[in-house]
């Protein structure tokens, strides 16, 4: 360096600038590598998904009610799955959001500081428990205690209703703790110093201005249990028909995926992408809500 | 949601539990003793609820770690380690060696192009440009894809496109690139958090961009993209939807010069199969107690760095 300094050295200097330049490209290389991906795999759905679409026929395959891909003529319509993914994520946002955000509100307003240390990590480890972990205690203890109370056979959209439920709990806790820690304390303040209580200080005037921030959580946790797999397979029944009661089994997008692609060939495989097509678009539409949202949020 | 919200607000402002005379303009004393904190019917059912509902999560959080700890440990044999698997003795030994090489390969894949991404969004972009707001956009997408989205990816491109096959490669890639979004975002958070000053007090001393970024920035946010990565391998761990249609699942261990080619299943995909085998429902309990002792030493190593990395 100090000879550089001494006689400005032309040729580091520009090979300096060189190495610079090229190593600016590779960031910018690496960081488009999300946008790369995010292409790809739209690509990569659609062109093996829509053509097997088209050959059904868009009606059929989205409105169709029979999913029969053994029979001569095979039919293929995904209509049950579709409704078996919304009732089971109807169910399990209708369990984990009342109990997740009065978690939130319990995190953010009455935890004492002692416990808090303690328990915000075990809401994280909650989040990172496997979802097979999940499936098999549903199947070991849920099914059963379904089976025993309601009868049947215990996999059922209301087993995996409550599964998923629990699975979106640290997702819908967190977000909604998030949104309301950034609500101005002056909210809170201001509500004590009119006489309200702590609670009615916490429900009326911190809780309606994290409003947007709660919607978000509720948002991202329909994602999670829309897209959630290995749990629902192993506790929902998987009998691709519309949903008939909250105590039959039901088969949804992401469990009619993982069960035939094992086996299946051409038009059938076709349907099985274009079933997966069908979920990502759900994905798409889900986040870009979660995003408005979370603009929103912001502001 | 929010017509529950508001409905809580009705109930609450129907009650009048603060019956303080709004048209007067001058407040009793008997108001004033009214509205000091004193438990309420309204309140204490909004109290109780709170803690019901934090004690039901928090329960179900220990009933269920405590459940399959003691359905599980007590199987734990050690013939579940021993190397080779087989149908009589459903070993796990192979499927924690690959869940290692997957793990190891995945990260090899994800790390440097998240951390690079994120020097290129914190240290290079300038605000406002088009190819950030694209950048954050599809990060954000693909956090959001379910698993098996990714599988079936997997499936169409590293298997049947570059014609892979079900392989430990073709898992890996699939994997990293459902947790290069997770990376970039905490290394991003790691970078930013790093001070200006000592940018600055590196380009004072006449080092250039490039220099700065990989000996003072890099360094000193190194934590908190550790951090990010060892988040990764809970999820590289606990994965099952995204593996199976790409790496497959082969119980052995691959071997040989070539053994990424190869198939292999994970303690994830290990513990799936064999739960829905039936008849290997202890031997399933005891892969769970693996799986959620490693993903509970995972957490609370993560967060033991997260925490160091803020100190700082």
């Amino acid at each position: 360096m100090d000879e550089n300094r001494k006689k400005p050295d032309k040729d580091g200097e520009a090979k300096r600038l060189a190495s610079e330049n090229i190593m600016k490209m590779v960031f910018m290389v690496a960081a488009s590598a999300s946008v790369v991906s995010v292409l790809l795999i739209c690509i990569f759905l659609f062109i093996n998904g829509f053509p097997a679409m088209y050959e059904i026929g868009i009606k059929d395959f989205l409105t169709g009610t029979l999913w029969a891909p053994g029979d001569v003529p095979a039919s293929y319509g995904i209509l049950p799955m579709i409704a078996g993914s919304l009732a089971v994520t109807t169910g399990a946002i209708l369990l984990g959001v009342p109990v997740g955000l009065l978690t939130a509100v319990f995190m953010s307003h009455y935890c004492p500081r002692k416990f808090y240390g303690f328990l915000k990590p075990a809401l994280e480890l909650l989040a990172g428990i496997p979802s097979v972990v999940y499936g098999f205690f549903g199947l070991m203890v849920l099914v059963p205690f379904i089976r025993n109370i309601f009868g049947g056979n215990g996999y059922s959209i209301l087993t995996a209703s409550l599964l998923l439920g629990i699975m979106i709990l640290p997702t819908i806790a967190g977000v909604s703790e998030a949104a309301l820690k950034a609500v101005p304390e002056q909210y809170y303040e201001g509500a004590l110093a009119l006489g309200a209580t702590h609670e009615r200080a916490v429900f009326t005037s911190v809780l309606p201005a994290a409003r947007s921030g709660i919607l978000a959580s509720v948002v991202l946790g329909t994602g999670r249990a829309v897209g959630e797999t290995m749990a629902v397979i192993m506790i929902a029944g998987n009998q691709a028909r519309m949903p008939v009661s909250i105590l039959k089994g039901v088969r949804t997008m992401t469990a009619n995926i993982v069960l035939e692609m094992g086996y299946a060939a051409d038009l059938h495989r076709g349907a099985l992408i274009a079933t997966g097509v069908v979920l990502f678009i759900f994905i798409l539409a889900i986040n870009i809500i979660f995003n408005m949202l979370g603009r929103k949020a912001a502001e | 949601m929010r017509s529950k919200v508001k409905s809580i607000i009705n109930k609450l402002s129907g009650n009048k539990s603060c019956p303080v005379p709004s048209g007067s303009g001058e407040i009793s004393g008997e108001g004033i003793v009214c509205c000091r904190p004193r438990i309420k019917p309204g309140s204490l059912a909004l109290k109780s609820l709170v803690i019901i509902s934090a004690s039901l999560s928090f329960g179900m959080l220990v009933f269920l770690i405590g459940y399959i700890l003691a359905k599980g440990i007590p199987h734990l044999r050690l013939s579940l380690f021993s190397p080779v698997y087989s149908s009589e003795n459903v070993s796990m030994f192979p499927a924690i060696i690959n869940t290692l090489v997957i793990t190891l390969v995945s990260l090899v894949l994800s790390v440097p192009l998240g951390v690079f991404a994120a020097v290129f969004l914190v240290e290079y972009a300038g605000r406002g440009n088009r190819l950030v707001a694209l950048i954050r956009l599809t990060s954000e997408t693909l956090s959001g894809i379910p698993s098996i989205v990714y599988g079936l990816f997997g499936l169409l491109f590293f298997v049947a496109y570059l014609g892979w096959g079900f392989s430990i490669l073709a898992g890996s890639a699939t994997l990293a690139i459902m947790v290069l979004p997770l990376i970039m975002r905490t290394a991003e958070e790691a970078l930013k958090s790093v001070p200006d000053g000592y940018r600055e007090a590196s380009f004072g001393l006449g080092a250039g961009k490039l220099r700065t970024v990989f000996k003072i920035v890099l360094p000193s946010a190194v934590p908190g993209i550790l951090a990010g990565v060892i988040l990764g391998v809970g999820r590289i761990a606990g994965e099952t939807a995204a593996l199976i249609y790409t790496a497959g699942t082969v119980a052995g261990i691959p071997s040989g010069s070539n053994f990424l080619m190869d198939s292999g299943r994970t303690l994830s995909v290990h513990m799936y199969i064999l739960s829905g085998e039936g008849f290997n429902t202890n031997e399933a309990f005891a892969t769970a107690v693996v799986l959620l002792l490693l993903v509970l030493f995972i957490n609370t190593i993560s967060s033991v760095i997260a925490k160091k990395a803020a100190k700082i």
